[in-house]
C-alpha cells in the first residue's frame, strides 16, 4: 500500500519519465501516468490521488483546462496541483495560478526542483 | 581557760592548715590547668601552621587543575570547529552528490528514450524532447548529412520551419565546419546571439566515433534559461553520440524493413 498516489499528466513520455524518475526519490509514491488532459480526468475519476504535477501544452485537453475543471469539481479540487510548464512568462504563471494551480515549474526540468515542491505540497518534512 | 585558748589555737590551726591545703590543692589545679591550656595553645599554632601551609598546595594544585581543564576545554572547542566545518563539508558534498545524481539520472532516462525504439520519426521525436526538456532550447534544428552530395539538410525542426533553415554544404560555414572536424561550436555570448541561420549559438556534431551523420543547431534558448549549466555539456555529449547512433540504427532498421518488405513482395509475387 503506497502512502501517496501522485499523477503525472504530460503528452511527453520522456518528461513523464524524467518527473517519474524524480519523485520517485519520495518513500511510499505510487506514480499513475496520463498522456494529457483528458485520460488525466479519466485516471481522476477510478482513483483518489494526493497531487496532481501536469504540463500546459498536450493535446485533446491541456493543462490549464485540467487545472480549471479539477479546481471546480467538489470531489477533486482540494488535490494540490503543480504546473509544469517550458512557458516561463510571469503571464502564464500567474493565470495557473488564478486558475488554482499550487506551483508553477518552468522547463527545463530540474529534479530537485520538484522533489521540493512535492514534498512541499504533500506535507513532508 | 588557757586549755580553751589553746584548744581554739588548735582549732584556728587545723582551719588553716585546711585553707591552706586546699590553697595548695587549687594552685595545684590551676598548674595542670594552664599546662593543659599551653598544650593546646602549642595544638592550635600547630595546626594553624599546618593549615596555613595546606591551602598553598592544594591551591596550586586545583590551578593546575584548572590549567588543565582550559585546556581540555579548548580542545574541545576546537575539535566541535573543526567538526561543525566537517560537517559543512559533508554537506556541500552531499548537494554536489545529489545534483550528480539527478544529473546522471536525466542523463540515463535521456539515452534510455532514444534507444528504446528503432522508427526513425520516433527518435527525431526523443531528441527533441530531450532538447527542449532538458536543455530548454527554444528553436533548434536537426541537420543530417548527405554522403552522397556532402550537404546537410534540416529533417527536424522545432520554433522554426524546416524550409527557413538552409541546405549547408560541409565544410562551409560554422554548421558545415561542426560537421566536417566533429567539434562542437558554442557562442561566446548567449545573451548578444542574434539569430542566424548559418550561424547558430550552439552546434553539436551528431557523430558515431568519429564519424559524423548529421548536427544539431540551437538557435534560441527558452527565455528562462539564461546560460548553459554544467550538466548541458554532457548533454550535448550524450546527444553526440547516443542521438547519432539511435538516428542511424533507426535509418538502418527503417531501410532493412523497406527492402525486406519490397524482397517479400517478390517473393509473394513469384509464389502465388
Amino acid at each position: 500500500m503506497s502512502d501517496y498516489n501522485v499523477l503525472i499528466v504530460e503528452d511527453s513520455p520522456t518528461m513523464r519519465q524524467l518527473i517519474a524518475f524524480a519523485l520517485k526519490r519520495i518513500r511510499g509514491v505510487r506514480i499513475v501516468e496520463a498522456n494529457d488532459g483528458v485520460d488525466g480526468l479519466k485516471k481522476l475519476s477510478s482513483e483518489r490521488f494526493d497531487l496532481i504535477l501536469t504540463d500546459i501544452n498536450m493535446p485533446i485537453m491541456d493543462g490549464l483546462k485540467l487545472v480549471s475543471l479539477v479546481r471546480n469539481d467538489a470531489n477533486y479540487k482540494a488535490i494540490p496541483i503543480v504546473v509544469i510548464t517550458t512557458e516561463g512568462a510571469q503571464e502564464d504563471r500567474e493565470r495557473a495560478l488564478a486558475l488554482g494551480a499550487n506551483d508553477y515549474i518552468t522547463k527545463p526540468i530540474q529534479p530537485t526542483k520538484i522533489l521540493d515542491v512535492a514534498k512541499g505540497l504533500l506535507r513532508i518534512v | 581557760m588557757q586549755k580553751d585558748d589553746e584548744r581554739l589555737v588548735h582549732s584556728r590551726g587545723e582551719e588553716f592548715l585546711q585553707v591552706f591545703k586546699k590553697g595548695a590543692e587549687f594552685t595545684q589545679d590551676l598548674l595542670r590547668e594552664n599546662e593543659r591550656l599551653r598544650y593546646r595553645l602549642l595544638e592550635l599554632e600547630k595546626c594553624q601552621l599546618v593549615g596555613e601551609a595546606a591551602p598553598a598546595s592544594e591551591l596550586t594544585k586545583l590551578s593546575e587543575r584548572i590549567a588543565d581543564l582550559e585546556r581540555e576545554k579548548q580542545e574541545i572547542l576546537d575539535r566541535i570547529k573543526q567538526v561543525e566545518e566537517e560537517n559543512q563539508d559533508f554537506a556541500a558534498r552531499y548537494i554536489e552528490i545529489e545534483d550528480e545524481n539527478n544529473n546522471l539520472a536525466n542523463l540515463y532516462i535521456a539515452s534510455y528514450q532514444l534507444h528504446s525504439t528503432l522508427d526513425f520519426k520516433e527518435v527525431l521525436q526523443i531528441i527533441t524532447e530531450i532538447i527542449i526538456n532538458l536543455i530548454g532550447a527554444e528553436e533548434f534544428a536537426i541537420l543530417l548529412l548527405d554522403e552522397k552530395s556532402d550537404e546537410l539538410q534540416a529533417v527536424s525542426t522545432e520554433g522554426v520551419e524546416r524550409s527557413e533553415i538552409p541546405v549547408v554544404r560541409l565544410g562551409k560555414g560554422i554548421i558545415g565546419g561542426v560537421a566536417q572536424s566533429g567539434e562542437s561550436h558554442f557562442a561566446a555570448d548567449c545573451d548578444a546571439y542574434e539569430r542566424d541561420f548559418n550561424a547558430p549559438m550552439v552546434c553539436i556534431p551528431l557523430k558515431i566515433k568519429e564519424h559524423v551523420i548529421g548536427v544539431l543547431a540551437i538557435y534560441k534558448l527558452l527565455m528562462q534559461k539564461k546560460e548553459f549549466a554544467a550538466v548541458d555539456y554532457e548533454l550535448f555529449t550524450l546527444l553526440a553520440g547516443h542521438a547519432a547512433t539511435a538516428i542511424f540504427s533507426s535509418r538502418l532498421y527503417s531501410d532493412s524493413e523497406r527492402k525486406l518488405s519490397t524482397i517479400q513482395g517478390f517473393i509473394d509475387l513469384l509464389t502465388k
